[in-house]
């Protein structure tokens, strides 16, 4: 590692930066790092973040950004094992293409799956499947979860999927 | 011709061996969700979990109102607990508009959050209980939890639905005689807690039925990502109060319950464990809090975040509640999120049931400290 190349950054992002030099770093507020990696990167990173003491998944959230024509997935991960990340949380994130006329499932709106290191996360990428249309390629159980089983329109987190009368 | 089902719509096939029965959405056992389990004789195969029969699309509506109209309705989810869940959503506008709480106004937050989550723990005690066929354990804490709605009644002017935190503190200051009311209230229902060991926890039906069924070990709670008294019960010394103390926790006097077993009744008794130190934190924070002083500090109409996201988690009566908040310089928030503990909780169901007897479902479903509405939001 050069320490002279390295921005001033400390703790889990420093590390996620030295070891993924292509990764930003959206924030390195005390306790919540935020670390956007490449969607080619995801799965070393998350496996990365396992080595480092995150043993869970809090959260994953999906946020819908039209005007860049891409959607983010953010995993929010924490650890109960290791005493020193205890207050910690780091938002790992990654950004999928996104289509004007989606085909969940069948479009190019996918990520590699995250399930095969933190088993939280299945119901969680399930949920952001039906909600924002993310497929997630390696993942046992790809089916909706919260939704009709015959929903026929837009994810409806879509930024697209407009509530009516509003 | 045929199309290719796309991969939410698959069927699948059944074994001429299992049956497969639908528990739920309409099963009283159930809660407000469907359970498809797979059955070989008596012995649960296969569990599969369908939640979503009272999603309400809270997130979406988050997203078309501004910071402060969005507290009524973010609370609905799970109105047993309101204080608690919309806490993080609370702390997390703080930290996005750069507001300072006032003292006092810290204290009150904790007391009613505490309030809160023995008016919830005593609703899902109940429910346990009538699940389990107990049904003065039904009684009971239904009868007892209107302590506690008094109290709160008194408190925000509201029985369930509070939306009693804003951003900047609460709504409004305790009335006048609040101290001695909450203290004589929280006194009796020390002394009636006890009593719930004699008839519920105490009972070896109870104990023959919960023992050992629905084991989760403590390896499996964390790679499953489980939170709360399901956590807890499986050795895992994690709260939020004590870990990443929010408000004044740090400076108030109370135990983290941990028990080994990882059993239902283990998890069952957690809830019930941790009531008591709810009690011991209300009278701690009583007796520490400024007695006078502002409770609320006064926003700008329409207040804008940054450009930022923030993620706050508090530890609510179903387990660690995180929010995250996506802010983009306009008064409504871009994204909001729950994590909600029940929804976290959900993935340990196919785990634990699978190998059960079907018999035994109702013990550990419930067990697992699930409020079927709030996983739905």
């Amino acid at each position: 590692m050069d320490a002279e190349q390295q921005p001033a950054t400390s703790g889990t992002a420093g590390l996620m930066l030295s070891k993924f030099p292509g990764a930003t770093i959206l924030s390195d507020k005390p306790d919540r790092p935020q670390v956007r990696v490449a969607p080619g990167e995801i799965h070393q990173a998350a496996v990365y973040a396992k080595d480092l003491g995150y043993d869970h998944a809090e959260s994953v959230s999906g946020v819908d950004y039209p005007e860049d024509s891409q959607i983010e997935v953010v995993y929010h991960l924490g650890s109960y094992t290791n005493p020193d990340l205890q207050r910690n949380v780091l938002a790992l994130s990654v950004r999928a293409p996104r289509e004007e006329v989606p085909s969940p499932g069948r479009d190019s709106t996918r990520l590699p799956t995250l399930r095969d290191v933190f088993y939280s996360v299945e119901f969680h990428e399930r949920e952001i499947f039906e909600m924002l249309g993310v497929y997630f390629e390696g993942h046992p159980d790809n089916r909706r979860l919260l939704l009709p089983e015959d929903w026929a329109d837009l994810p409806p987190l879509r930024k697209d999927f407009d509530i009516k009368g509003r | 011709m045929a199309t290719p089902l796309p991969p939410g719509l698959q069927l699948e096939k059944v074994d001429e061996r299992i049956m497969t029965l639908n528990v739920g959405p309409q099963h009283p056992g159930s809660g407000h969700m469907r359970i498809i389990v797979q059955i070989d004789g008596d012995y649960i195969v296969a569990c599969d979990p369908d939640p979503g029969y009272v999603h309400r699309g809270e997130e979406k509506m988050a997203e078309y109102r501004n910071y402060i109209t969005n507290i009524p309705h973010l609370e609905r989810p799970v109105i047993h607990d309101s204080c608690n869940i919309l806490y993080p959503y609370v702390l997390a506008t703080e930290d996005l508009l750069g507001i300072e709480v006032p003292e006092r106004a810290k204290y009150v937050r904790v007391i009613a959050s505490e309030l809160n989550r023995c008016v919830y723990t005593l609703y899902w005690l109940a429910i346990y209980g009538i699940f389990l066929g107990h049904s003065t354990m039904f009684m009971w804490p239904a009868g007892d939890r209107e302590l506690f709605i008094d109290l709160l009644e008194k408190m925000t002017g509201a029985r369930v639905t509070h939306a009693y935190f804003v951003p900047g503190g609460v709504r409004n200051d305790l009335p006048a005689n609040f101290e001695d009311v909450c203290l004589r209230q929280v006194a009796y229902f020390e002394k009636r807690i006890a009593e719930y060991a004699d008839v519920f926890y105490d009972n070896p039906i109870l104990i023959s039925r919960t023992q050992d069924t629905g084991v989760l070990s403590r390896n499996d709670a964390i790679r499953l990502g489980t939170t709360g008294s399901v956590l807890r019960a499986s050795g895992v010394d994690f709260d939020i109060r004590k870990k990443e103390p929010y408000d004044v926790y740090d400076s108030l006097d109370f135990e983290t319950n941990v028990l080994k077993a990882g059993d239902s009744y283990a998890r069952s008794k957690i809830p019930w464990l941790d009531m008591m130190e709810s009690c011991r934190i209300i009278r701690d924070a009583l007796s520490k809090m400024p007695k006078s002083g502002s409770v609320r500090v006064k926003l700008k109409p329409n207040p804008k975040g940054g450009d930022e996201s923030v993620y706050r988690r508090v530890e609510s009566g179903r387990g660690s509640l995180g929010c995250h908040i996506v802010s983009r310089k306009k008064p409504e928030p871009y994204r909001v999120k729950l994590s909600v503990g029940s929804f976290r909780n959900l993935v340990a169901m196919p785990y634990l049931l699978k190998g059960e007897k079907l018999g035994n479902m109702p013990a550990v479903y419930w067990s697992l400290n699930y409020w079927p509405v709030e996983a739905d939001r």
